[in-house]
């Protein structure tokens, strides 16, 4: 017989202390930041922006910039797909090898445990390496090793958004529910076969929204390496906004905005057919 | 020997101790129910003799080895000659019915014949068949979310009837289906039993269909064995015993204390 009395929750002093904390860490770090939003609202800097915006309007539409315009964005487009295609090439393989969800060895545990922690490890410490530096830096790296132009570009989303594409689709796998794989694994399937059967159709919809999201990252990253010279829409807005032309880099931020669009759509349509 | 638990201990990670001094042999071909109250330990010993646990104490022998000093191949082909029936089927939502069943051959299968039957299932035939003795088969081609929860619960012994394994462990396999299907899914994985002659080990909630279809009982109580005994000794004053933590009533298919008390008595019950 156990007699029932209000109990007190044992955890809730640690929750609290770990909120209390979150809020000590991120004030500095607000400080830290020169986090001033107020300056944005003073009556100077207000006049120097608004006669930036100024010079946006009208949006360029002569047939020549719109022709040059239209041979930017194919670049643009074609440097983000092929760069996302490649990184998946590096994505995929070392999810594989570094998500838990298909280990083997933690069932039981049983043999090859220590090889297969050690094998996980290091597939995420190469995706830590390929993800550290940003694309940019590898873009300015390869434009000197391949001379200008979108092929720079291609190269170092691969490498970054290797490295970022493979953590994630890791955590992922990790977070969906596990048990389909598990009893697959533990009925003697070989692990390939269990992410296909057991882990992909419950994740299969958040891998491809990711990706797209990805693609999407991808689509703006390559316009900021166009800045250094890898070519598409970056480097045409780069050459408008030196000749002070804000016509034109208006219809470019315009191209942006449908191109982030269609991302969306097709994102969208994806997951529908997914479901 | 199937199965044979010498002095089997196990706890866990956390430190709850969910078995504790487990001796127990089971035969080729013999059908063994597990029955006892929840909490009792029935799940533990299924995955100890599943190969997908690790006793802390003792020894499990499965199929003639032990799961523990095999390497990672041979223990791979040990579990692709084990076939598990789990509680709730581990089964994605998004997958289809025949897919779902097929896959009980993955150990079986090489990885490219496993892939190739996801872009055309490599044997409608046969999940067909086996999805036929649950009184599915007109399903075959459904995704797995549009089935209740007894029907995926039968998608599950179906994919284990297809595997045809060389041991049968089945957790709970009838816990979510009505007495009648209930009762035709046990005579099922019986009959395979019989036809194949793979062991058999069941834990059932229900007593009735235990002593109904199993010639031997084994009684577990807070990780220990309570009784191990042919069905035709298993008295009502040792099921009261085993379950007195539940109070009076005995746990059955249709809950009606008076058709266990008569069961024990009954004849073909051996």
């Amino acid at each position: 017989m156990s007699t029932i009395t209000a109990v007190r929750d044992p955890q809730a002093r640690r929750r609290l202390t770990a909120l209390m904390l979150g809020l000590a860490l991120l004030w500095p770090m607000l400080v830290l930041s020169e986090f001033k939003p107020w300056l944005l609202f003073d009556a100077r800097n207000l006049e120097v922006f608004g006669n930036y915006l100024a010079g946006f309007v009208p949006p360029a539409t002569s047939g020549e910039f719109l022709g040059e315009l239209a041979r930017a964005t194919l670049q643009t487009l074609a440097m983000a797909t092929a760069g996302i295609a490649l990184s998946l090439l590096i994505a995929a393989p070392l999810a594989f090898l570094s998500t838990q969800a298909l280990s083997v060895s933690r069932i039981g545990p049983g043999p090859g445990r220590r090889r297969g922690q050690v094998l996980r490890t290091l597939a995420r410490g190469v995706l830590t390496v390929l993800r550290a530096l940003p694309e940019v830096v590898w873009a300015l790296v390869f434009v000197r090793a391949l001379s200008l132009g979108p092929a720079a570009g291609v190269l170092a989303l691969a490498i970054t958004y290797g490295g970022m594409l493979g953590k994630v689709y890791a955590d992922i796998l990790e977070s969906a529910d596990r048990r389909p794989a598990r009893a697959l694994l533990e009925g003697g399937s070989g692990r390939l076969a269990a992410l296909f059967y057991g882990l992909l159709p419950n994740a299969a919809q958040e891998l491809v929204s990711y990706t797209v999201y990805r693609w999407e990252c991808a689509l703006r990253a390559s316009v900021v390496m166009g800045f250094v010279g890898a070519g598409g829409l970056g480097q045409l807005m780069d050459q408008s906004t030196k000749m002070l032309n804000g016509g034109e880099a208006c219809t470019i931020l315009l191209t942006f905005l449908l191109l982030v669009l269609l991302a969306d759509a097709l994102s969208s349509a994806l997951r529908r057919l997914l479901a | 020997m199937s199965v044979s638990f010498d002095g089997v201990g196990l706890v866990h990670p956390n430190g709850y101790r969910a078995l504790r001094a487990v001796s127990l042999g089971v035969r080729a071909g013999e059908r063994v129910a597990v029955i006892g109250p929840s909490g009792a330990g029935k799940t533990s010993l299924l995955r100890l003799a599943a190969g997908s646990l690790q006793p802390s104490e003792g020894r499990v022998t499965v199929l003639e080895a032990n799961p523990w000093q095999l390497g990672a191949m041979a223990l791979r082909r040990l579990r692709a000659r084990i076939g598990l029936v789990h509680q709730h089927p581990p089964i994605p939502p998004r997958l289809r019915v025949v897919t779902a069943v097929l896959a009980g051959r993955l150990g079986q299968w090489g990885t490219a014949r496993a892939l190739a039957s996801l872009v055309y299932p490599a044997d409608i035939a046969g999940a067909t068949e086996a999805l036929a003795r649950l009184d599915l088969a007109d399903r075959v081609f459904d995704r797995c979310d549009r089935l209740s929860g007894g029907q995926l619960q039968r998608v599950g012994i179906a994919r284990v009837l297809y595997q045809a394994p060389a041991l049968m462990l089945a957790d709970e396999p009838v816990s979510a289906l009505d007495p009648t299907l209930a009762d035709a899914a046990v005579g099922q994985l019986i009959a395979q039993s019989e036809r194949s002659g793979a062991a058999l080990v069941a834990s059932l909630h229900a007593v009735d269909l235990a002593l109904k279809w199993f010639p031997r009982i084994v009684g577990m109580r807070n990780g220990e064995l309570a009784f191990d005994a042919p069905a035709a000794e298993v008295s009502p004053a040792m099921l009261h015993a085993l379950y007195a933590a539940e109070g009076a009533v005995l746990p059955t298919q249709v809950n009606d204390p008076r058709v266990v008390e008569a069961l024990p008595q009954r004849p073909g019950c051996r």
